[in-house]
């Protein structure tokens, strides 16, 4: 390096100049020289700065673009509703920002200025931790906070009183000084120098520090983690196993071992809604059954997850799974279960959903029921189910139309289980009275059973069990982010309101007998509790008898 | 849920805008006469009044939130209603509380015209009955989380007000020497990467300039004087030379900061801990979480920039300004506009 820039310094020369190699009379940077160079820029405060606003801008675009991670629907609903800026934000990484190569890059920059920066801080730090305090200074005129005062007591008195109302806060060193006095004669004038609030400086280092250790942990966490989500219906067993969930994420590190071997049981799952149907409270009450043969009884709420060994089980979801036997054209019980219903995100819980026979006639003619569950039905004056009005099961009633054919169940394509594919379905339709076709419509209440048009058979609505929708997550790294979080808070706490002073005493003796002390303090940075500090120091001396601020 | 307690912490409500609405006046009144050229030493009749109500204000609005509190069953700060009152609080009660130490009765139209605002936008549009809390709000971190949240945004927003106050008064001033009457700018020490940790320089950091504009650490009795009295003339500038130095507002302002952003660090980590009891995952970029976020890393780009050499004090209020401005955004654009998991605003 031709010219010694310190970063952060206003002369220094902006990354974005023309870099001085690039003169003709400089001397040549060199491979070795360029990287330490840029390494000091990206160390330096200011590039940390632009970083710590850049991660601020590149952070916002998330919350106004729907994230795949978080909102897959919203992804897809944007596509449909822009379909022609959607590729071009797609392949900017607008849905994925947060995993996106220019988030990553800013904050792995950021890390990395953070590590180049706090690294030699801190080895600084732990050496300076070791050092006595600086020596006291020749004049204290130039301090802003100073004092001199005259008191009775000897010298020595006054240095050990002195020491003990520094208090333990303050490393001190203690000296002695020859000084030739006016009239020429040698006297010894002791000196104390005392420091305290060492832990500010330790803070930012622990603070920094905890910060990198969040973002390994959480790194580490997501490589390691698994989440399984799995809907379950009341009386329902389900397997901690990855075969048995709807859907299974893994870290790239996920070790089988760490899935721990237990089933839960949905016994039940009640719910509490105002009269005007907000909701107040969901529960579901599970049983844990280990290997060992140990059943474990407990609530699952909102805010109360399941917790096993490793393991945090959450409720984040429920419905209606209305329970229908379906018998066909031969009379034979062509389906007979529970299906789950989506609520369609109304107040009232009005579900869709579709219920499949395969079996039905040997599979040679399929029945698909869609249609529409209401918890508490809102009838016309003509007796028609209109809608629901109460998220309860009050008066439940299911509206449902029927298709025949091939539910095309077969054919290995992954099906929407909410959603009818009718491509190779006919609607059963019933004749009007005036001779119109209209699509059969099926309402059932709990017990009922209803002919199928044309002989098809029957169905029968057996009862409405509840679903509980579960999320079972295992991820290490929790109690770490805590740890480190903790430790982040404590130390910017340090960081920010430890006081960092220094007291300076010189202690003279003075005519008749007498001991002068003359003495400064001075504070990092801005502290208006300096003064009553130095003034609570040496209080217990006496009356002050010059005092400047 | 008792409705007539509701409707009499309404009432209350209304009764402590009112107070307000008087000390706001009462508070211009007073900033108004020393645009006349009125003594900076008078008597100050007009601020007396404007505290008195501001206090009274406060206690109103005190007993309202409580009795929202009463009448709800659990603590009052579950929507943007009630958060809107128990940020006001906060807000109002730094003022006073600061004000009991120094005089920073300059910002009493602000202060008064801040909340005013924001109870009048809670009564009229974010209003809800008090009621019970649907489930996911319902645990003990809704105390803590929510709570220091409104102390942050108290904190951060008289933080704002002294920080324009700074502007106004730094403007024209300044002119990019950070060292000039006004500015606080860092000139030594403190400079990362080569810097010694235990830069304990003689002219420690950054703050230390102001010393020389302003030899009096006490605002009181508004240390006008230590300030050039410049050449402007006209009611406008002579309102800004009665205002404390530059150089104590950015002080004040920096110290409710730092504060602020211990308390922001708070909410954000109760809510990260609060987030893996109800939702599974302590971090998720929900829009709020993106937002608080990006707010928290605004506010550690203030504190890094008044460390950092080369910034006059102008500069880094600007940083704190925009943090502020987030953080309106954040309550009242993201829980209103955006849709998240944070969508409790109970519209």
């Amino acid at each position: 390096m031709s010219t010694y820039h310190p970063e952060g310094l206003k002369t220094a020369p902006d990354p974005g100049e023309q870099p001085p190699s690039s003169t003709p009379a400089g001397p040549r940077l060199g491979l070795r020289g360029w990287l330490r160079w840029m390494w000091r820029q990206l160390t330096s405060m200011r590039v940390a700065l632009m970083l710590l606003l850049l991660l601020a801008a590149v952070a916002l675009p998330g919350a106004f673009f729907p994230q795949r991670p978080v909102d897959p629907n919203g992804v897809i609903q944007y596509y449909r509703d822009h379909p022609e800026t959607a590729e071009v934000l797609d392949s900017l990484h607008l849905f994925d920002v947060y995993s996106s190569p220019w988030f990553s890059a800013v904050y792995l920059l950021l890390f990395a200025s953070l590590i180049g920066c706090i690294v030699p801080r801190t080895i600084a730090h732990a050496r300076n931790l070791r050092a006595e305090p600086t020596r006291v200074p020749r004049r204290f005129s130039r301090f802003d906070v100073r004092s001199e005062l005259r008191t009775g007591l000897s010298p020595a008195e006054t240095e050990r009183t002195l020491m003990a109302a520094l208090g333990r806060r303050y490393v001190r060193r203690t000296g002695v000084e020859d000084r030739t006095t006016a009239s020429g004669s040698q006297v010894q004038v002791r000196t104390i120098s005392a420091e305290r609030g060492r832990g500010r400086e330790t803070g930012n280092v622990l603070f920094h520090l905890a910060l990198v250790g969040l973002l390994v942990v959480t790194a580490w966490g997501q490589l390691v983690h698994y989440r399984g989500q799995i809907v379950v219906v009341e009386g329902r067993t389900f397997v901690n196993a990855p075969l048995d969930y709807d859907s299974f994420d893994t870290g790239a590190w996920f070790a089988g071992e760490s899935v721990e071997p237990f089933r839960l049981r949905l016994d039940a799952f009640s719910s509490v809604f105002t009269d005007d149907a907000q909701p107040r409270d969901f529960t579901a009450s599970v049983t844990l059954l280990t290997p060992d043969g140990a059943e474990r009884e407990q609530d699952i709420r909102l805010n109360h997850p399941l917790e096993t060994d490793s393991t945090r089980v959450y409720l984040s979801g429920n419905g209606y799974a209305p329970k229908v036997t379906i018998t066909d054209a031969e009379g034979e019980v062509a389906f007979a279960d529970s299906t789950m219903f989506l609520p369609s995100g109304d107040l009232f819980y009005t579900s869709n959903g579709v219920i499949m026979a395969p079996d039905a006639n040997g599979g040679e003619l399929q029945y698909g029921f869609s249609g529409v569950l209401l918890p508490t039905v809102l009838e016309s004056p003509e007796g028609d189910p209109v809608g629901s009005v109460y998220p309860e099961a009050l008066d439940p009633v299911m509206v449902l139309n029927l298709y025949t054919g091939d539910l095309g169940l077969d054919d290995g394509l992954p099906q929407n289980l909410y959603t009818l594919d009718t491509t190779n379905m006919e609607p059963v339709a019933e004749t009007g009275p005036d001779g119109s076709q209209t699509p059969v419509q099926l309402v059932l209440r709990p017990g009922e059973t209803v002919e199928l048009p044309d002989g098809l058979g029957t169905i029968t609505f057996d009862g409405l069990p509840r679903f509980a929708a579960l999320d079972v997550r295992y991820d290490p790294s929790i109690p770490w982010m805590g740890v480190f979080a903790g430790m982040a808070f404590v130390s910017l706490m340090a960081s920010l309101f430890l006081p960092r002073r220094r007291v300076w005493a010189r202690i003279a003796p003075g005519p008749g007998g007498t001991t002068v002390v003359t003495a400064a303090a001075l504070a990092r940075g801005d502290d208006p509790g300096l003064r009553r500090e130095l003034d609570r120091v040496l209080s217990p001396l006496g009356q002050m008898t010059k005092e400047n601020s | 849920m008792n409705t007539d307690l509701g409707t009499v912490s309404t009432l209350l409500v209304y009764g402590a805008m009112a107070c307000y609405m008087i000390a706001m006046i009462a508070f211009a009144i007073d900033v108004s006469a020393l645009g006349t050229g009125a003594a900076k030493d008078r008597r100050r009749r007009a601020a007396g009044i404007g505290m008195s109500l501001t206090w009274l204000a406060v206690v109103v609005l005190a007993a309202g939130t409580l009795l929202r509190g009463l009448a709800a069953g659990r603590v009052p700060w579950a929507n943007m209603y009630e958060f809107t009152l128990m940020f006001t609080f906060f807000l109002t009660a730094i003022f006073l509380g600061i004000q009991r130490r120094r005089d920073i009765r300059y910002i009493g139209v602000g202060v008064t015209l801040l909340s005013l605002l924001a109870l009048g936008l809670a009564t009229a549009v974010l209003y809800v009955d008090a009621d019970g809390v649907q489930p996911a709000l319902d645990s003990y971190w809704l105390v803590i989380h929510v709570s220091v949240a409104t102390f942050a945004t108290g904190l951060f927003g008289v933080s704002a007000l002294l920080s324009v106050l700074q502007l106004i008064k730094g403007r024209g001033r300044d002119g990019g020497s950070g060292a000039s009457a006004g500015g606080v700018a860092a000139t030594t020490g403190t400079q990362r990467g080569s810097d010694r940790p235990d830069a304990f320089t003689e002219r420690p950091g950054a703050v230390s300039v102001s010393a020389a504009a302003a030899p009096s650490a006490v605002v009181d009795s508004a240390p006008a004087g230590a300030a050039p009295a410049g050449s402007r003339t006209g009611v406008l500038s002579r309102i800004v030379d009665a205002l404390p130095a530059a150089a104590d507002l950015e002080r004040i302002a920096y110290r409710l900061n730092a504060v602020g952003f211990v308390a922001w660090t708070f909410t954000l980590v109760a809510g990260a801990i609060w987030a893996e009891h109800a939702w599974g995952r302590p971090w998720g970029w929900d829009p709020k979480e993106t937002w608080t976020f990006v707010i928290w890393v605004i506010y550690a780009a203030y504190l890094h920039a008044r460390v950092t050499t080369g910034w006059a004090a102008n500069k880094f209020a600007y940083f704190a300004l925009v943090g502020f401005m987030a953080l309106l955004a954040n309550f009242y654009i993201v829980n209103i506009f955006f849709n998240g998991r944070h969508s409790y605003s109970g519209l």
